[in-house]
């Protein structure tokens, strides 16, 4: 079971809402995935177009659990105005905590994301803050209050997989007992499997799914990566090595003698 | 008085931000609201007077990763 913040989850897929080709292919894609918590975001709203009711409406009827975005924040004052506008809108204490540094990167300013994420924590929220794997600001956010913590796979949109795999390794040690979820760059099901092999417990993404040429059937393909490095990390396995390892008993090998065996 | 609604300069007799989304035919809607960035929850609309260069912004739900 996935647990974040008090709730439990049974898939560890978090999916992306963005990108699809219609909102019935967002659908599919969710439905096929098994997700049971899905990003969404909010957007100016031009008068009488109620494009935020239509799609409010698709989400309450997939009857998943939102982690509303604060994507776009360049500050601490827009991403903490921007995660109370989201609270009142899709009624849930979370809030996945962007507050962006370098348009190029996307990568977050973390200053400013552990600035932000201790005023929303004071004020009650639940935040699921974007980070990298830099230890420092890992443990900034949970002095903060952040009980889950999503470092970055590569840049956001990039489907670069994980691009510092020691480093996300070291941060799941450093962390045994917070959830981690890879967020952002992961491109393809091995990918999500490398991040569950190594301990993570859960992964988001969405570009990967929403740009498929098969939205709903690369959402499976998403699933079952994930359950596949799932099952593998709490299967244990096997240290590598440098030299090969005879995997049939050596014992008893027929036209055995004595001097092939040095 | 001239206002910004969503970065972009508009003229208004409305006294309340409630007043405001109810002109633009909104006030029902999935919206939430802020004015010179800082949040105005729906209950503090009708009570929110409107001041000439407020910046308003109104937002819905959208599609988000």
């Amino acid at each position: 079971m996935l647990r974040l913040y008090g709730k439990d989850y049974s898939t560890r897929l978090l999916l992306g809402t963005a990108g699809y080709p219609s909102p019935q292919v967002l659908r599919e894609a969710v439905e096929a995935a098994g997700a049971q918590i899905v990003t969404v975001s909010l957007r100016r709203e031009a008068a009488r177009e109620r494009a935020g009711q239509r799609f409010w409406e698709l989400i309450k009827e997939l009857g998943v659990d939102v982690l509303p975005n604060t994507a776009g924040c360049r500050t601490v004052k827009e991403a903490v105005t921007t995660a109370q506008m989201a609270r009142e809108l899709f009624a849930t204490p979370w809030v996945k905590l962007e507050v962006i540094g370098n348009d190029d990167t996307l990568q977050p300013d973390l200053f400013g994301l552990v600035e932000a994420a201790r005023i929303l924590n004071r004020e009650g929220f639940q935040v699921f803050p974007y980070t990298t794997e830099d230890l420092g600001a890992a443990e900034r956010l949970i002095e903060a209050g952040c009980e889950v913590l999503m470092p970055w796979g590569a840049p956001i949109g990039s489907g670069q997989g994980l691009a510092n795999p020691r480093a996300l390794a070291s941060m799941r040690a450093y962390f045994p007992d917070t959830p981690l979820i890879v967020d952002a760059g992961v491109g393809a099901p091995s990918h999500a499997a490398e991040a569950m092999e190594m301990g993570y417990d859960a992964v988001l993404l969405n570009t990967a799914v929403a740009k498929a040429g098969d939205p709903a059937r690369m959402a499976v393909a998403f699933a079952r990566g994930i359950e596949a490095g799932r099952l593998a990390h709490e299967a244990g396995m096997m240290e590598p090595r440098d030299m090969a390892s005879p995997s049939t008993p050596v014992a008893g090998t027929p036209f055995f003698k004595l001097d092939n065996a040095s | 008085m001239r206002i910004l609604i969503n970065g972009e300069p508009r003229e208004t007799g409305a006294r309340t931000l409630g007043e405001l989304c109810a002109a633009l035919e909104l006030g029902g809607g999935k919206i939430a609201t802020a004015v010179n960035g800082t949040f105005v929850p729906a209950r503090a609309r009708d009570g929110h007077r409107l001041h000439p260069r407020d910046e308003i912004e109104i937002v819905s739900p959208r599609q988000g990763g």
